[in-house]
Order: C-alpha cells, then structure tokens, then sequence
C-alpha cells in the first residue's frame, strides 16, 4: 500500500529521519548562534591556555551516540548490573573471592576509585560547558554521566563489601585525607583546575587512552581469577563506556593536532606531564598486581610491556606525522618495570601501622613466582630483603619503619623510588622556588613542578599537615594527657588506628575470615586461627 | 614557564613555609644505599636542637632496626645536602649547619654495604 495515512487536518506525518539525521538534529542541532551575547563571552575559557581551534564541526564523533540511545543503553546495562550485584549479596559473594588479602587489595581500590570517578563526573561537565563546539559538548555531557554511574555502582560494592571488613566505611574521609589516597586525588585536582584542554587531554588521552588498558584488562581479569564476580560486573558494565571514552581520547588529539600548528608542542607538554603523573599513580596498581592478589594473572612488569611498550609504542609511532612523540621519561618507566611493584610493596609492609589494609611478605612460593617473573631484578635486589624480614617476622620483631616518610611535592607518594639506572640508591631532586625548598622522587615529578611552581606550591601533603598540627579532629586537644598524635592523625585520614592497618596475620579480617568460611586468610602460609580444620 | 591561568595574579599560598610548624622546620634524613628503609624519614625539628642530639637521640629510633646501624662509626660517615658533601658540626645546631627548612641530608657509610653486601 502506497498510500501515505494522513491526519485529521489532511497534513502528511513527517519522514522517519535517517540515523545520520537524527544524530545531527539530536546533537549538533542543538547548538545555535548567540544573538545578544558575544561567543567569547559565553566560551571564556577557550583561548588561555595557548591552543587555536578554527572549525568546531570538525570534531568526529565515531559513535554516533544520541542522548535518548544512551539513556536506553545505560538503562538496560544498569539493570543487570544491578542484578548480579543482588544475586552477590544474597550469595554471600564476597566469601566466593579467594582469601582475605583479596579484600586488602580492593579497600585501595574501592576507597581511591569512587572519589575519582565522582571527580571526574564533575571535570566532565565543565567540559559540556566550557567547549564551544556541539558535537565535544554532548560527548563530554555523556561521559560525565558515565562516571557519575560508575561512582554510584562502586558505592554499591564496596558497601556490601564494608559490612564484613574493615577499612571502608569512611571512603570520602579517606579519599579526602589518607596519605596514598592524596595520590590520585592530588592528580585529578590538578586537572581538574587546568583548563579544558588540557583537562580533556590528562584524562580522556593520557590516561583513558594511554594508561587505562593496564587498570582494565589486567585489574578485571584478576577480578575474575578471584572469584570478585561483583568487580567482574562492574568491569563489563563500565567497558562499552570506557570504549567511548577512550575514542574520544584519540580524538581530542587528533583534533587539537590537526586544527593549527601551534598546538602542537603545548599538547605534547600535556602528554608529557599527564604521562608521567598517571604513571606515578599507577605505581600502586603494579603492587596490587604482584603482591596483593592472591592468583595472580600477570606481573606489572609484563602488564607495562604489552600494553605501554607495545600498544603505546604503536600509538605514539601513529602520532609522529602530527609531530608527536613518545612521553618525556618514558625509558625510565622501562628502567622501573622490574623494580616499582617491589619498591612500594617494601614501603606500605613497613609503614603498614599507618595504612588501611592488612599486609604481608611473600611466601616462598610466591617469592619463586617472582624470581620468574622478574628472573633480572628480584633475587637480586629484593628476596634478600624478604628473607631477612621473615626471619625478624618468625622472631616475633617485624621490621618497620618508625616515623613519617618524606614526600614528593607532585606526585605525593613518599620518595621511594630509585635512581633511573641505580636501583641501590633512592632518587631526590630538589627545586627552590622564591627562597622555598621542594623535594621530588624523580625528574619528571621536578620538571612538572618547576614548569608551574604557582600551582605546586600549595598541594597538600598530608606528612607536612601531620606536623603542623592540622590533621586532627575537631575538638582534639593536643596538650591533654596522653595525647598521641599519630593516633588522632590516623582517625582523621578515615583509618581506625590498630585495626585497619598492620600485618596481615593479626588483621581482624584474616580472623573473621576463617571463622566465617573455614578456609585459609592466606591461600599461600597456613591458617592464622584455630577456625581452619585441620586435615590430614 | 609560568603557569597558565585564567587570572594574571594567580599564584597558590606557600602552604608547607617554616612559620606554619609552630616554631620547628622540617628536616628530612635518609641512608644512602640501604634501600631496606624505604624513604627519607621527615621529621619536625627545632632550628636550635643540635645536630649530635638529632643523631644519636632521634635517628636510631628509626634506622636502628637496620643490623649495620649499630655498626656505623660516625667519624667516617660522609654526608650529602642537595647533591653536594658537607661537613656537619655535631656540636652545632641545625640552624648554625645551614641545614634548610624542608632540607634533606644524605649519609654514606661505604664500608657498610647492607644485608650481606646487597644494599638493602
């Protein structure tokens, strides 16, 4: 039948739109040209930072993606995430994972992931803001919502998670406050406060697009290797979404690269600086690989191969017509690949009292998976170590670091990482910037500093708040009797001192573990309690 | 370079300066080569305390769980402040060694070379 039906009135309905046509009225059809208000005006933020964009239109959006398609898309993806999170509590699923170190390594990522994925919800919508093109505005207003969704997801987990462990109830006090949790949060601030170019080009390139990878594939898998069905989850329905946020990644860069010639060496700046912070942050992911879970699914070392040294390889070699190229301090993250893990494992095992999380040595087996792993650095440099600690722990005198550790003005972690070519000798730089002195663990930490020290100047180094008095509750009264002011600085950072924090073996959660389930804390050293059966 | 901002005067308060630390400054010790100790130990000290108290009253209580610190004979011990060697005065206090605030002083102790010659 050719007919088309009419309305009462006798007027024809309109043709269906093409999905091309739907995409540009739901999108770019939203922009329009200001009549009254000066464009420069609306748009402040787009000119300061140094970069020259001529034609908006051209930023591609590959994905096509309309807003009435993503809430249809998220909705359905919601909906079974949701799901499998109820059938894991009913389950019990957080007993199914395969010990209680486990868990350690998830009250890292739990506490320090929900503050940076709320972070980067609201860095984001400025983004929808501040960008003066249609088709930016609408991928960045999407992807705030994305991290918004998976900040609330990750909630979800780690409330289930904090009823039957320690060290998770206060997450925003620790996001805001714990020393290794001012890691993260110190970077997403600093981009957050940058502009918008240089915001979109720390978080959707140099860290969804470069870095990610190795948070994704490696961190998920060994979610599921350990039984995290919870984590696992969460892992696929955050993966169609960091596919779109990975593609815009790309192609902001292209973009800027492509619109003048003079952005070229202030994004390469931005790719040098976000690299190597990004990189600093990841430290903690290649302890949590090599230490922390229980199976492990690949060592840090291989991790930074596959998906730095050769998918990074590959991409930076792409971008060398635009007149990029490979990160600044890039072969000194080859130089650490076979030290890092172990550098910041030794630090948390001995400055463990002010930690939130249980830690521990490696057994003899794990220690030989290591020799393998790491056959040029580990026996070495680092089995003598671990042997010599086991000794003082079978002794009942473990080793420990007594006091506060020195920390980079940048990247914030303490300055435990080694000289490039030397890893018997910790590495310091210093700047002085108007009659004040700065210490940093390495180069690149420096050169971010001395670039913009306006901005350094002010972090928030939770060792120097220690000791100016100003990491105490309110109320907290430094000369009464008994004041011990580690104690308060602990219950200030979120920790619950002698409780979330020291070795493993006495945690109350490796405890409560084997009196729940019955099974070994530690897969890998016998029971820590008489709640194991004994077989044989 | 400068940084970047939207306003000209922009410019971060200098958080961390000696007059925030109610009357001490920070000074930072570490080992060279013992890489056991993971970092520097930050610590808040009197500008007037002497650098022997600091020495022999403060620093075993952190690096003293090292087997070779007790081994270490203090007249042969170089020491590195920001890249170059000097020569503290035991007697002396911290202020009078020119010692920084947020200072970081190095000590070397090469016939000590960690857990059966290892460094660590």
């Amino acid at each position: 039948m050719s007919a088309v039906m009419k309305d009462k009135a006798g007027r024809q309905p309109p043709k269906k739109l093409s999905l091309k046509q739907n995409y540009e009225m739901l999108t770019r059809g939203l922009g329009w040209e200001p009549s009254y208000q000066k464009k420069e005006d609306i748009y402040s933020k787009l000119t300061y930072e140094g970069i020259h964009i001529h034609d908006w239109s051209a930023w591609e959006d590959p994905f096509r993606l309309t807003m009435d398609a993503y809430w249809k898309y998220q909705g359905e993806k919601e909906r079974k995430l949701y799901a499998i999170i109820d059938a894991f509590q009913q389950n019990n699923g957080q007993f199914n994972v395969t010990d209680a170190r486990y868990v350690q390594a998830m009250k890292i990522f739990l506490n320090a992931i929900v503050g940076l994925e709320y972070a980067s919800h609201r860095g984001f919508n400025m983004l929808s803001r501040e960008f003066e093109g249609v088709g930016p505005r609408v991928a960045a207003q999407m992807q705030a919502i994305d991290e918004l969704r998976h900040a609330t997801t990750q909630i979800h987990a780690l409330s289930h998670y904090q009823k039957y462990f320690e060290g998770m109830s206060d997450f925003p006090q620790q996001f805001d406050r714990t020393w290794y949790i001012s890691i993260p949060k110190s970077f997403f601030e600093d981009a957050q406060t940058a502009g918008p170019f240089e915001f979109i080009t720390a978080i959707s390139f140099a860290f969804e697009y470069v870095l990610t990878n190795l948070v994704f594939m490696p961190w998920m898998s060994g979610a599921a290797y350990n039984g995290d069905m919870s984590t696992v989850s969460f892992g696929f329905s955050a993966q169609s979404d960091e596919a779109r946020h990975m593609t815009l990644g790309i192609e902001v860069i292209k973009f800027l690269l492509e619109q003048d010639e003079r952005n070229v060496p202030i994004v390469q700046k931005w790719i040098d600086k976000w690299f190597w912070r990004g990189y600093r942050m990841l430290a903690v992911l290649a302890a949590m690989m090599d230490y922390m879970l229980p199976k492990r699914v690949m060592s840090w070392k291989e991790a930074w191969e596959i998906y730095f040294e050769e998918n990074g390889g590959a991409l930076f070699a792409d971008l060398e017509r635009y007149g990029i190229r490979m990160p600044k301090y890039y072969e000194q993250t080859i130089h650490e690949k076979g030290h890092m893990s172990h550098q910041l494992w030794s630090t948390f095992y001995q400055l463990r009292k002010a930690g939130g999380f249980g830690v521990w040595l490696p057994s003899e087996e794990e220690m030989d998976w290591m020799s393998e792993k790491y056959p040029d650095t580990f026996d070495k440099y680092y089995r003598p170590r671990y042997e010599y600690w086991r000794e003082l722990e079978a002794k009942g005198e473990p080793f420990e670091f007594e006091g506060l550790p020195q920390l980079c003005q940048t990247c914030q972690w303490p300055c435990l990482f080694t000289e490039p070519e030397d890893p018997t000798q910790l590495c310091f730089r210093h700047s002085k910037y108007k009659g004040e002195r700065y210490n940093f663990c390495s180069d690149g930490c420096k050169d971010i500093f001395d670039d913009e020290p306006e901005k350094f100047v002010h972090a928030v180094l939770p060792v120097h708040q220690i000791l100016k008095g100003e990491y105490f509750r309110e109320g907290a009264d430094p000369r009464a009797e008994g004041f011990d002011p580690m104690f308060e600085a602990l219950s200030y950072m979120g920790i619950k001192p002698g409780v979330d924090g020291g070795l493993f073996s006495e945690h109350v959660d490796a405890k409560k573990w084997e009196e729940w389930t019955g099974r070994p804390a530690n897969i890998h050293e016998g029971p820590v309690s008489d709640a194991v059966r004994k077989t044989g | 370079m400068p940084v970047n901002a939207i306003r000209d005067d922009y410019h971060g308060e200098f958080r961390d300066r000696q007059e925030n630390f109610g009357g001490n400054q920070v000074v930072s010790f570490t080992w060279d080569q013992h890489m056991m100790i993971a970092t520097p130990l930050c610590l808040p000290l009197e500008p007037g305390m002497k650098f022997g108290d600091v020495v022999q009253g403060i620093l075993p209580g952190t690096f003293g769980h090292h087997p070779d610190f007790e081994k270490i004979d203090w007249d042969k011990a170089e020491w590195i402040m920001d890249g170059e060697s000097f020569k503290p005065d035991f007697d002396k206090s911290i202020e009078e060694n020119g010692i920084p605030h947020k200072g970081l002083v190095r000590f070397r102790t090469p016939e000590l070379a960690g857990l059966n010659g290892t460094h660590n």
